[in-house]
């Protein structure tokens, strides 16, 4: 048994904030009131005065670089990552190698979550066969065997024709597309965001158009074949933008962006910071601002990690060669906070559904609730402290935080996890 | 004592201090031994990963009259993709005990990773489209030795801003100089924000018109098949520096091109000749300032502390 005393409860964007106690039995929330009777020989006491109390979150978007990639990162070491940020579901991208692109595999990344894995794994599969762009995959058998969308992320799939055919045949098996939107042509040889910071660093530029032609593209398709179409990463104002149309149209449509995208520009590029390096590039502050909006109009409907983790060596080469992408797993619940529930952009009610409903919504998942009877899925964190990000601090097995050396604030400092304290004051316990 | 990394990072004080200590080399240049002891003992090494005899051949001929021992590296791509990594060979050069490294290569800000990377000084002969310091510091000497100051000045840039790393570091370093600063190309060429450092002329005319300085850049011809450019003979017309252009241009101007030209593309021979065209001088001018570099960045006293 558990008991978390004076726990401030957030639990979703439409109820009110409640002081209680909780009390967990077993896997699940067995009540929730005013001064549950303590018996510290039973059960394990938790103080979280002064903290909040929210219900665990979900990245739809992800890397475990396993199978292929285990010196980046592998399923262990990635969930363990995602758990100290806060995350009892993640789901991982297929781009691996081989890549997930099959039955075999789908069942492989569950088998092997379930060995080692705290939390919970869910694999997304590919589109195309080899994410190569050309032939669909078995995305039937990918879902039977527990697939909860399909992706080539990593690559865009450039043949319009393909694309149209995977959100047609998707809809048999009422699997989300998430699309990495990115013309090749236009973002070829690009490094960073096409504009201030690439005319001054001679950094080859990828314009903003390489992400929104093709979120203009795939909305198209996505209304004529009434599929749901998930746009993942979304970076400029243009997108979100043509989502909102979307939206308004009545397109089967939703859309993630990631922390990095919502706080920091291009320019964290200056001085050539291989870390910075992500794909789509970081952009601008009006891009900041718009995707702040287009998450507060409910237009982008969660948020994401990305997490990509890379090797030193990967990163510590010349620019043009260091590969895209920054880990995220524990840092996004306090750059969101930091970056817009501190600055007032938005309650801290409207992260719960940034991070768990809406998350789960789009990949067809009830949301966590702190309810009684409801499994205990939470976590506990101090919304007073200040961390800086520093690379001895980082689970994950690599490095590459674009967050590094930035202060942020508030702390997730305890996780429960169907009942179990996988994460105490700080400390993984798993 | 460090590193010359590019000319948007350092001052104005620094730029001076290296134009007039190149005024000096150049009397250096200008003797029959030409040589100096500077350098003695001070090994300097040559990494180009691109091919240029020009900027190469200067920078060795520099170290060589100040009496460093020079070794110069030329590297095909090809065999960097066999393997070994910049970072390799950069921790090679330094348990050989190299002191300055110049380098050229194809890549935005490569000579900042090594500088990150090692503990000798690093040059920077032309990093992708990021900078070129010493062209523009010979552009700079060029100019101030004919009109006697780089103050104040209306200059315009024509050609290939985009991908120029000497359009870059000429506005940087010009900027310092409260010089007024045109640039004028081709829309595909001009790069975003580009105004906030330039005044983009809408027209060839008006960018060279009245100016006391145009310098040209060089135009590779293969971005033709990337949708940059059209044709040679299309850019000569219309972006060239020709005869026709030359009515605009007073006899005073000077007309400065980094080279290799593609004559009859970026300017004529003709106006190549002219008296107020620097070009070759711009050349002999660039062993003086890359003296003066090399001097500053072996010396404790020197601009980089
Ligand atoms: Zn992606």
């Amino acid at each position: 048994m558990i008991l978390i005393k004076n726990a401030q409860i957030v639990n979703s964007i439409h109820d009110k904030n409640e002081k209680a106690d909780i009390l967990i039995v077993d896997d699940k929330i067995e009540k929730i009131g005013k001064d549950i009777e303590e018996n510290p020989d039973k059960m394990i006491i938790i103080d979280a005065s002064g903290k909040y109390v929210m219900p665990s979150f979900t990245d739809i978007h992800c890397h475990l670089r396993e199978p292929g990639f285990e010196y980046k990162e592998d399923i262990k070491s990635g969930s363990r990552a995602a758990l100290a940020g806060g995350f009892t579901t993640i789901c991982c991208m297929p781009n691996t190698n081989p890549p997930v692109d099959n039955r075999a595999m789908v069942a492989y990344i569950k088998y092997r979550a379930k060995e080692v894995s705290p939390i919970e794994v869910l694999p997304v599969g590919a589109i195309t066969k080899g994410l190569l762009g050309e032939e669909l995959a078995e995305i039937g058998f990918m879902k039977e065997e527990g697939a909860i969308a399909i992706s080539d992320d990593g690559k865009c799939v450039m043949n319009a024709n393909i694309m149209r055919n995977a959100l047609l045949y998707s809809k048999d098996f009422s699997i989300p597309v998430i699309s990495h939107c990115e013309d090749t042509n236009l973002s070829e040889g690009g490094q960073i965001n096409l504009g201030y910071v690439s005319t001054i660093t001679g950094l080859r530029g990828i314009p903003r158009e390489a992400e929104s032609t093709i979120v203009a593209r795939d909305i198209l398709l996505a209304k004529e074949t009434k599929a749901h179409l998930h746009i993942t990463h979304v970076s400029t104002k243009e997108s979100v933008r043509l989502i909102k149309m979307a939206k308004e149209w009545g397109v089967n449509v939703t859309a993630d962006t990631c922390p990095h995208y919502i706080s920091l520009t291009e320019e964290e590029v200056l001085g050539f910071n291989t870390n910075a390096k992500v794909n789509p590039p970081l952009r601008t502050q009006e891009d900041i601002e718009a995707l702040i909006e287009g998450l507060k109009e409910g237009v982008i409907d969660c948020i994401s990690t990305d997490h990509a983790p890379h090797h030193k060596d990967e990163k510590n080469v010349e620019f043009n060669l260091a590969a895209s992408g920054t880990i995220g797993f524990e840092t996004a619940f306090s750059v969101l906070f930091t970056y817009l529930v501190e600055k007032n952009e938005f309650e801290l009610r409207k992260v719960v559904e940034l991070l768990n409903q809406n998350p789960r919504k789009i990949i067809g998942l009830p949301p966590n609730v702190i309810k009684e009877g409801e499994k205990a899925n939470l976590v506990i964190v101090d919304l007073k402290k200040k961390w800086e990000v520093k690379e001895e601090n980082i689970m994950s097995k690599s490095k590459n935080s674009v967050f590094l050396g930035k202060l942020l604030t508030s702390y997730v400092e305890t996780v429960i996890y169907n009942g179990k304290i996988l994460k105490k004051d700080g400390v993984l316990n798993c | 004592m460090k590193h010359l990394l590019g000319l948007r990072e350092i001052s104005k004080e620094d730029i001076i201090k290296i134009l007039n200590l190149a005024k000096d080399m150049k009397t250096i240049l200008k003797s029959e031994t030409k040589k100096t002891p500077h350098l003695q003992g001070y090994s300097v090494v040559t990494l180009f990963y691109e091919n240029s005899t020009r900027t190469r051949t200067s920078f060795e001929l520099a170290a060589k009259f100040m009496s460093a021992n020079t070794t110069s590296i030329s590297v095909q791509t090809s065999s960097v993709q066999k393997g070994e990594s910049l970072l390799d060979t950069v921790k090679t050069l330094e348990a050989l005990k190299t002191d300055v490294l110049i380098v050229r290569h194809s890549v935005s800000g490569v000579p900042h990773f090594i500088a990150k990377n090692c503990s000798f000084s690093v040059i920077n002969a032309g990093d992708g489209m990021n900078e070129h310091p010493t062209q523009a510091l010979l552009d700079m000497f060029t100019i101030r030795e004919r009109l006697g100051t780089i103050e104040k000045l209306k200059i315009a840039i024509i050609g290939d801003i985009l991908h120029s790393r000497v359009a870059r570091s000429n506005i940087w370093g010009l900027s310092k100089f409260d010089n007024q600063i045109t640039v004028f190309g081709p829309q595909t060429l001009i790069p975003p924000y580009i105004e906030n450092f330039a005044y983009v002329a809408s027209s060839l005319e008006e960018a060279v018109s009245g100016k006391d300085v145009v310098i040209d850049l060089r135009i590779q011809l293969e971005r033709q098949k990337r949708g940059f450019i059209t044709s040679k003979q299309e850019y000569y017309k219309f972006y060239g520096l020709n005869e026709d252009i030359m009515r605009y241009i007073s006899g005073s101007t000077l007309i400065m091109h980094p080279g290799p030209v593609n004559r009859g593309v970026e300017i004529s021979s003709e106006v190549m000749q002219l008296p107020n065209s620097t070009i070759d001088e711009q050349v002999t001018n660039g062993i003086a300032v890359r003296m003066a570099v090399l001097y500053l960045c072996t010396r404790k006293e020197g601009i980089y502390r």
